[in-house]
């Protein structure tokens, strides 16, 4: 047979039946339209969420938990040591918060290779005082530069510049809802009282929004050095180191490692922020399903269009297999009409799904909540432009199997004789 | 077998299950010489389409044997037979089934490619050469169902000529047709096994048609009577 006979049967058939062949394709279109912008907005959005939490928690959070010891005395006696003890009333027996030996850590921490980056950070409990009224808060000593590229610190800070901290001495960084509280604006002054009762005055040079009210009606930001002065504390004073890693997965196995290494307390993200994934996957999830459901609904208006060309082309069909094709010359024909209706409402749909998405991407989308976008979140993953046309494929494919092979197996003696 | 022989049944019966079983074919045994001129006659209902639709390979539900050019037909697969009946027999029928989704000339040249042994040049050249025979080569380009009913018959004879065919088999094929036409188509029959040599087999319950070929085979109740 002569290549290109088959092809050029299916468009004769298919142009003779213009307007249903172009209400299937645009069902195809519609569907992958739909299906393209739904997962690419659904993954921005996911992207999102995830990366809020994502950048600014520490894959891994050393810190000195206030405890008990695990050793009372009593377990260090060889003459009990087979005895069951019962201790009761135990307290905690120090109430040091900060990190033993930061310096031997440090140099531990950039000695590994798995690890990206570290933030130390001291956080001191302080009073905010508004005239006669104190509002308790969070002072976070942090480390400006080392926050800002791990934890993007800049982009929550939304006025003022985050680098004054670590230039002007004596400088405050506050939440925008506590400012709020206070009346405050930048370039004021403002008291805070510490733990042990002295009080110091702070330039306020910025505020903070994490887009959570009841995390920015308390915490604020300043330097290591502020702080540390604020708690009367010598400058190796860290109650907190924030660890980054090259591969986030690592982090439980890694934790455990610095906890006994260094002894102190290690808290992972995955434990931390065990609810992100789930909530991620439960989402991406929904958005195939609707996706795939929509192909499907597309794919029976293919074969009822198909099943509808079949009926109408019993002539033809007849008169082909008469003149010597056969049954599967005849399949062929129509599952290419239904590949191309596939492949060409596929490909509309593609690019309509790509225009869709960057029309979403303009809208403006601002919300106190997210602070770091100000339009809705589309993620351009080729991944999910490749599916769809797999699916378009298959699915237009399957449609036109069944009708086809009815075609196939048409009888032309009943047709012929049946006039 | 001897070669001159292009097509033998042998024994064909055959039966309708439905409503009833009904034996419309019984024992039909005959042959067709090269270049013979052969028609079927008989009264509606004798059985001769039927029998023209089983040594056409379309129909495979019959018990008895087929040879086409000395080939045993039974034992081939839907897709032999369907390459036989593209290269072997030429097809005519009394409705002048053309594709309307074609022109004239694609019609014609369409078993031709799918038996592929002339490029599409030659096959358009011999496809214009045979309308020209059938004085409407004019049509050519024009869509299939522009055309009369007289028309599309001539275009249909082109078409199963365009594959040189061991036979033409037509079914009827001035049934539909008014007299003018009727002779029209007549006559290129006659020209064809006349002049070219062509093998032709044609049921007709036109008496007159029938009395003017070669050779008459008369059939009655499934059964031939004489084989002319």
């Amino acid at each position: 047979m002569k290549i290109g006979l088959i092809p050029e049967i299916a468009t004769a058939l298919l142009l003779a039946r213009l307007r249903q062949t172009l209400i299937a394709a645009i069902g195809v279109t519609f569907s992958i339209t739909m299906f393209v912008t739904l997962l690419s907005f659904m993954n921005g959005l996911n992207g999102l969420l995830d990366n809020m939490v994502l950048n600014r928690t520490p894959h891994i959070r050393l810190y000195s938990d206030i405890k008990p010891s695990e050793n009372q005395p009593i377990n260090l006696s060889k003459k009990y040591s087979g005895a069951y003890h019962f201790i009761s009333s135990i307290n905690p027996g120090s109430n040091r918060k900060e990190l033993y030996n930061v310096g031997a850590i440090v140099q531990a921490l950039k000695s590994d290779d798995r690890v990206l980056g570290w933030a130390p950070k001291v956080a001191a409990q302080v009073f905010y005082n508004i005239g006669p009224i104190e509002m308790t808060g969070v002072i976070n000593g942090i480390d400006v530069i080392s926050e800002q590229n791990l934890f993007y610190f800049e982009d929550y800070v939304v006025e003022g510049n985050a680098i004054d901290l670590q230039n002007i001495p004596n400088t405050i960084i506050l939440g925008k809802t506590a400012a709020e509280k206070m009346l405050a604006k930048v370039g004021d002054n403002i008291q805070v009282t510490s733990g042990s009762g002295e009080q110091y005055t702070l330039k306020i040079v910025g505020f903070f929004q994490s887009g959570l009210a009841e995390i920015d009606k308390v915490q604020s930001y300043a330097s290591l050095k502020t702080t540390q002065k604020i708690l009367g504390k010598p400058n190796n004073y860290i109650t907190d180191i924030q660890i980054k890693l090259h591969d986030m997965s690592m982090a439980p196995k890694v934790g455990k490692e610095y906890s006994s290494l260094f002894r102190c307390d290690a808290e992972d993200i995955q434990t931390a922020n065990a609810q992100f994934e789930t909530g991620s996957s439960v989402r991406n999830l929904i958005s195939y399903a609707v996706g795939i459901t929509l192909l499907i609904v597309s794919g029976f208006g293919i074969y009822n269009i198909l099943n509808m060309m079949i009926y109408e082309k019993m002539d033809t069909i007849a008169i082909l297999k008469a003149t010597g094709f056969s049954g599967k010359d005849v399949k062929k024909i129509f599952i290419t009409i239904a590949l191309s209706i596939g492949l060409i409402g596929g490909f509309a749909g593609l690019i309509f799904g790509f225009l869709l998405s960057k029309i979403i991407d303009n809208i403006p989308f601002v919300t106190a909540a997210l602070p770091t976008i100000d339009t809705y979140p589309i993620d351009y993953n080729p991944v999910f432009y490749i599916i769809a046309t797999a699916f378009s494929l298959v699915t237009t494919y399957l449609a036109g199997w069944f009708p086809a092979r009815k075609a196939s197996k048409v009888d032309p003696v009943i047709i012929i004789r049946g006039k | 077998m001897k070669n001159d022989i292009v097509l033998m049944a042998q024994s064909i019966t055959k039966y309708f299950t439905d409503p009833l079983p009904v034996k419309v074919l019984d024992d039909v045994s005959f042959q067709i010489s090269k270049g013979e001129f052969t028609s079927i006659a008989g009264k509606s209902g004798c059985g001769k389409s039927t029998l023209l639709y089983i040594l056409s390979t379309m129909d495979t539900d019959y018990t008895g044997q087929l040879w086409i050019g000395g080939q045993e037909m039974k034992i081939k697969t839907e897709k032999e037979l369907a390459a036989v009946r593209n290269e072997k027999i030429g097809f005519v029928f009394q409705f002048h089934y053309l594709l309307n989704e074609f022109t004239v000339l694609k019609n014609v040249m369409l078993p031709g490619q799918k038996l592929a042994k002339l490029s599409d040049k030659d096959l358009e050249e011999k496809a214009m050469l045979h309308l020209k025979q059938l004085d409407i080569e004019s049509l050519a380009k024009k869509p299939a169902y522009q055309l009369s009913g007289g028309e599309k018959q001539r275009v249909a004879i082109a078409r199963a000529l365009i594959n040189d065919p061991l036979i033409i088999m037509g079914d009827e094929p001035t049934g539909n047709l008014d007299k003018k036409n009727s002779d029209i188509v007549f006559d290129i029959f006659a020209k064809l096994s006349s002049v070219y040599g062509q093998s032709m087999l044609i049921v007709t319950h036109d008496e007159e048609f029938a009395k003017k070929t070669g050779r008459t085979i008369v059939m009655e109740d499934g059964r031939i009577i004489s084989s002319g």
